[in-house]
């Protein structure tokens, strides 16, 4: 059974945002995670990078595969999570304190269009 | 088309292993996760399900100058229980299959091919049968196979399984009784550590695999852990380092080629060598972690000059290092390239293809 926090909101690709004011952090969730197997590279953007919802920002790369990260957000990159650099596996260990990237928000409403918990729960089928 | 089952397929199914595709076959990729799989191969000892490999039997009095006119290598006077790898090539030198040859006994020879190529073999090796007094029997359906690898096999297939195999040395094998049925163990494997592979019936075959599991010393491992490991001691494998359009010569197999001796696909590879290579497949060290994988273009001198056929993080070794098929003015040692991942481009060194020492007993 996968870890899935209320109060954050989901994407289909399995993106999670949690938004704090004007800002909103990026991350996998815990289900994401858990399908991909051992993470062994976070590919991150720049900060000062534009991320655009429904657009790729960045990879996670597991063991066996390459697995794109789409932005469920729109907005300007203001940090990057640089432990995943050499700790890749802290996305597996916990992927919600883990969040990737740090984005400054054009528009905090957008992320009301994304699941919620009780939705994305429905729709990984748990 | 629906994907066959090997006879393991509810063990798989009940230990909740990831089940993939996998050569026309329905094969668990792993039970736990492939760094765990990979390290217990590494340092004690694994199980893998190889049932999904195929089986051909060559008997008959031509048999020998049948298995050498399909086979880059050299069987000629082999001694029983002696095995060869090798291929069986196009007459253009491009690769039909990747395989071993068990000498089992005088006009015996077990044939282990890949499952991804069973129809395509069994059709080349029967067609070129036709003008030879030999006998071609089909055997992947009657055998179940496990592969048992790692530094502890050989005293665990001993004492857990009570079979003999300490005599065995590297590239051997022998046939012996198990509960009434002959089953075949081989000192191979596809990990580049010691260890063994058995065949047997479906019933043999679940039984070995119960009591491997049931000692609690060996680690069920999937067919991921199989690639990583694999990859790292530079082995190839059928549909990436070897394919139909891609020569033994190219993918650095000279050594089992033996071109001193008459089989199809000779005299292409005899004029590719004469020539000089165009192409070869080597290793890749990148300075970054980024993941360069199979199909990534490689880059040099602001032009594609090759394409990555592997690549991985190594687990053994943390480096992200790949194997690719570069054109030969790139394929010294230490040439800097770069392979594209996703947007951007990422420096690298050629290397050798082994970037994890083999650990076999010998």
């Amino acid at each position: 059974m996968s870890t899935i926090l209320e109060g954050l909101r989901y994407a289909e690709s399995h993106e999670y945002v949690k938004i704090e004011g004007e800002y909103g952090y990026v991350g996998i969730t815990d289900y994401a995670q858990h399908e991909l197997g051992n993470v062994v590279y976070v590919d991150m953007p720049d900060v000062d990078d534009e991320v655009t919802a429904g657009e790729d920002f960045g990879a996670v790369e597991s063991v066996k595969a390459a697995s794109d990260l789409i932005s469920p957000v729109s907005g300007v990159v203001v940090e990057v999570n640089e432990a995943l650099n050499d700790s890749p596996e802290l996305v597996n260990s916990d992927p919600y304190a883990n969040w990737i990237i740090k984005v400054k928000l054009a528009d905090p409403t957008e992320a009301d269009a994304l699941m919620d918990a009780e939705a994305y729960k429905a729709m990984i089928g748990e | 088309m629906e994907n066959k089952r090997t006879c393991l397929y509810d063990k798989h199914a009940a230990l909740g292993a990831l089940i993939s595709p996998f050569g026309g076959f329905d094969m668990p990729i792993q039970y736990s996760n492939i760094v765990d799989e990979h390290n217990a191969v590494r340092q004690a000892c694994g199980v893998f399900d190889v049932s999904h490999m195929g089986e051909v039997l060559v008997t008959g009095p031509d048999s020998e100058k049948f298995v050498n006119h399909i086979f880059t290598n050299d069987v000629t006077a082999a001694p029983d229980g002696k095995i060869y790898y090798g291929m069986m090539c196009h007459p253009t030198g491009g690769v039909v299959d990747d395989l071993l040859v068990y000498k089992m006994a005088h006009r015996r020879y077990f044939l282990v091919i890949n499952a991804s190529n069973i129809d395509k073999d069994v059709a080349w090796i029967t067609e070129h049968a036709k003008d030879f007094d030999v006998t071609v029997e089909h055997q992947s359906d009657i055998y179940g196979e496990v592969a048992v690898q790692g530094p502890k096999s050989e005293d665990i297939i001993e004492r857990v399984l009570g079979i003999p195999c300490k005599e065995l040395v590297f590239y051997t094998c022998k046939e012996l009784d198990y509960n009434g049925e002959t089953i075949i163990i081989s000192r191979t494997g596809y990990t580049g550590e010691d260890g063994f592979e058995l065949y047997g019936s479906h019933a043999f075959t679940n039984e070995v695999w119960d009591k491997l599991l049931a000692s609690g010393e060996v680690k069920p491992c999937g067919l991921g852990c199989r690639d990583t490991l694999r990859f790292e001691v530079g082995l190839p494998l059928y549909g990436d380092e070897l394919t139909d359009e891609i020569t033994p010569l190219e993918a650095g197999l000279g050594i089992f080629v033996k071109l001193e001796k008459d089989f199809i696909g000779k005299e292409a590879l005899a004029a590719q060598k004469a020539e000089g290579l165009k192409r070869k497949i080597v290793g890749i060290e990148l300075k970054d972690k980024a993941i360069p994988r199979h199909g990534y273009e490689v880059e040099a001198d602001g032009k594609v000059v090759g394409v990555v056929t592997t690549g991985y993080n190594s687990i053994s070794t943390g480096k992200s290092v790949c194997m690719a098929m570069v054109d030969i003015d790139y394929a010294k040692l230490d040439t800097e390239v770069a392979v594209r991942i996703r947007k951007k481009v990422f420096p690298g060194v050629v290397t050798k293809k082994r970037f994890y020492d083999k650990n076999y007993k010998k």
